[in-house]
């Protein structure tokens, strides 16, 4: 019978949420990487191993100056890392690399080697949405990938309504939007009215490398390069797609709930 | 008897070149294509070719059950054509493919408007089919839902709960796929490939990858098609018991949708395992795999695998064991066997109404050659049907991976393949976990693609969807999207 073999699965089960964030993160993936860091200092004279490979044009090598690589356009298939015969780009294996800002995702110059990490909402917003934040999720050409390891985070192991925060239903419900997706020509337009719909004051986070730049679909005519295009963005969190843990942090982060471990 | 088809036979996975498809002008070759399809033929692919001023329609066929497919093509011509879809319904959404890109109008198709164009900040939808009466409602939804999946738009007629016709309008999701892919490939297209619908990477993938050696006229090595095997597994895995969580939930059946959602990660985690990322993403590559699995991690894989397999077995037999549930999946959102080879749906819908197509098994390549998976059918054509199809695939995906990890070929992993040939025709169908992932490649004098056709199985099963809903409570939409679960970017492309 289910109803008793559940309940003693239960029992024996016990709570499977994870420890984090009054924990320590899980570990990524050992082949995952995490974040990238990147130090122009090391560039050998001339060198540019590492321009050619990259599917999303995140790399360039200005005459006279260092490399510098885009984070957000980033898709993390780690192709200059494997070519790069100075190690002046590196994985980290951090999972941490939410931004409020674009360019803090641009990386190369001396002291901006790694993403500078989102800082939290101000006062104001924190004390509306800090314990509870009600998100709409706008996929806007996403391929499914982001909205999957976004959902994932309402599952048991991540549990996401602990933190007060949830997906609704309506706009006209939520705080602010998660959008996924390079924002295809075609979605503009519901993408706008999702946004107008969204009582003031309110807050829009850009998932994936789609969303933030546009992907490997950048320069596409049927796109736009990103939901900064049509709407203001105040977290950016690079990944294809980013791991769960990823968006996790930048949402906790945003809303000041990572404590001094973050 | 395809044997005695006019159309060029060609295996799954191989190429050949362009002069040997032959070519009838196009009133005939429409007719000879109704012939072929009439004597079990299915329709693979059709799609224009801009050729001389005009454009030449090609079709790739499938013969099941003589495990081999076949090409023809049209004369370039321009204006208009005898439309198949009057006497076969499944080139319907093809043909208004063809209309949309080349302009070409098939005379006499009854539902004849854009599948995916653009009209300025959406897409151009046209006029929604409408049921008359003063008894009649209409409901729209979307693009944008409830939940966190992907946009599109829902018309429905209905007379008070009951369907009369759902139409079901796509195009948000359009990134220009295809467009990019002329004079490709490009730098961005393996990517791009991984994202034709993210839940199916690695199908995919694996379809452009070989289809890229198809062109080369070689094959990855063996160790690379195993663990391709392995990763197509793998996701089918995760997305099945992904599926049978969210049909749980919404039947409010809360100890399945909470575990299998937990399950569905692990088995995610499996493919990260493997690659570093839980879509697979960066693994296939034209010509092998960029990760190998060693004996350590192999082991590792194999033990995690078998405490997740166990795990769903336990979550999908509470589902089964609960009258509440199977009384809420039996008999709603049927399609009936004869519609579904009418339409010509794909993979697990179609196994659900009983036929038994399986791209494993009746074109097989690559690793499937030598290691197959049973094919898991259900007659019922029902949201349960679907449903059983997916648990009786996890068993039988569970399986196959148990046995093939036990015997890693070879050590080999990559061999860079040559350029595509000039001027070849190469055709690659992958399984994927909705079904049939369909790949055409045409390149042009210097082995650049002239023409890169993509066929996502939900391209052949968003109207099976419509069809499910007619004469079913709107009430039960959910439950009908979901036993689908169809791509919308896959669509759109």
């Amino acid at each position: 019978m289910f109803v008793i073999d559940t309940i003693v699965h239960r029992l024996k089960r016990g709570c499977e949420t994870m420890a984090y964030p009054k924990g320590p993160a899980p570990a990524l993936p050992d082949r995952h990487g995490g974040a990238l860091k990147v130090n122009g200092s090391l560039c050998a004279e001339g060198c540019t191993a590492c321009v050619p490979l990259c599917p999303t044009a995140a790399i360039a090598r200005p005459a006279g100056s260092s490399v510098a690589l885009d984070l957000g356009r980033c898709i993390f298939c780690a192709a200059c890392v494997e070519a790069c015969p100075q190690h002046a780009i590196t994985q980290t294996g951090d999972h941490r690399m939410a931004v409020s800002r674009r360019e803090d995702l641009l990386l190369g110059q001396p002291g901006l080697e790694e993403a500078r990490l989102a800082a939290a909402l101000d006062r104001k917003l924190l004390k509306m949405f800090g314990r509870s934040l009600r998100l709409r999720e706008v996929s806007a050409g996403g391929c499914a990938a982001c909205e999957a390891d976004t959902n994932v985070l309402g599952t048991i192991g991540w549990d996401l309504s602990r933190f007060g925060i949830q997906f609704v239903a309506s706009p006209r419900h939520a705080d602010g939007l998660l959008i996924t997706g390079p924002v295809s020509r075609n979605m503009e337009l519901a993408l706008r009215k999702t946004y107008e719909a969204v009582p003031e004051p309110k807050i829009v986070i850009a998932v994936g490398a789609c969303a933030i730049a546009g992907g490997p679909y950048v320069g596409h005519p049927e796109i736009h390069n990103g939901a900064a295009s049509v709407v203001p963005v105040d977290l950016f969190i690079p990944g294809c797609p980013p791991h769960p843990l990823t968006i996790l942090d930048g949402l906790l982060r945003m809303l000041d709930r990572l404590g001094k471990k973050g | 008897m395809s044997a005695s088809t006019p159309f060029a036979l060609i295996a799954n996975s191989t190429g050949l070149p362009w002069g040997e498809v032959p070519a009838w002008p196009v009133r005939e070759f429409v007719r000879a294509t109704a012939r072929e399809l009439d004597r079990g033929g299915r329709l693979c692919a059709w799609f224009g070719v801009a050729e001389n001023g005009g454009t030449s329609l090609v079709a790739v066929l499938a013969f099941d059950a003589d495990n081999t497919l076949a090409a023809g093509r049209s004369a370039p011509f321009t204006g208009s054509y005898p439309a198949l879809t009057i006497t076969h319904p499944q080139a319907h959404l093809f043909e208004r493919e063809v209309f949309e890109q080349h302009d070409l109008m098939p005379e006499g198709h009854p539902w004849l408007k854009p599948v995916r164009r653009m009209d300025g900040n959406a897409p151009a939808v046209g006029e929604f089919f409408k049921v008359d009466g003063r008894e009649i409602h209409e409901v729209a939804v979307g693009p944008v839902h409830a939940g966190i999946i992907e946009p599109g738009h829902f018309r429905f007629q209905c007379a008070g709960e009951e369907v009369l016709h759902l139409e079901i309008a796509l195009g948000y999701q359009h990134r220009g796929v295809e467009a990019a892919l002329a004079g490709g490939p490009h730098l961005a297209t393996m990517s791009q490939m991984e994202t034709v619908s993210g839940d199916s990477t690695i199908a995919h993938a694996t379809a452009y990858a070989t289809l890229m050696e198809a062109l080369a006229w070689t094959e990855a090595p063996l160790r690379a098609q195993w663990l391709r095997a392995i990763a197509l597994e793998l996701e089918r895995l995760a997305n099945h018991t992904g599926d049978i969580g969210a049909l749980a939930n919404d039947v409010a059946f809360l100890p399945t949708s909470a575990a299998c959602g937990k399950i569905r990660g692990d088995f995610l985690n499996l493919t990260a395992l493997i690659c570093g990322n839980r879509f697979g993403r960066g693994l296939v590559r034209p010509g092998g795999c960029r990760h190998d699995l060693d004996t350590k991690r192999t082991e590792q894989l194999q033990d995690r695998l078998k405490v997740a397999l166990a795990d769903v077995g336990q979550a999908v037999a509470w589902f089964w064991d609960a009258a509440s549930v199977r009384s809420r999946f039996e008999t709603v959102g049927t399609v009936f066997p004869a519609q579904a080879a009418e339409i010509g749906l794909v993979g697990l819908a179609a196994r659900a109404c009983g036929l038994v197509r399986d791209v494993r098994y009746d074109h097989p390549a690559g690793w499937h050659r030598f290691a197959q998976a049973p094919v898991s059918v259900w007659p019922s054509g029902d949201v349960f049907a679907r449903a059983k199809v997916r648990a009786l695939e996890i068993e039988r995906s569970g399986q196959y991976l148990c046995e093939q990890l036990a015997t890693p070929p070879g050590d080999v992993l990559y061999a860079e393949p040559d350029g595509p040939s000039p001027d070849t025709l190469a055709v690659a169908l992958v399984e994927g976990w909705r079904g049939e992932v369909c790949h055409v490649a045409l390149t042009d004098g210097v082995g650049r693609f002239r023409r890169y056709k993509i066929v996502d199985p939900s391209f052949h099963n968003w109207t099976g969807l419509a069809l499910a809903l007619r004469g079913t409570a709107i009430s039960d939409f959910p439950i009908c999207n979901k036993s689908f679960n169809l791509s919308y970017c896959g669509f759109d492309l």
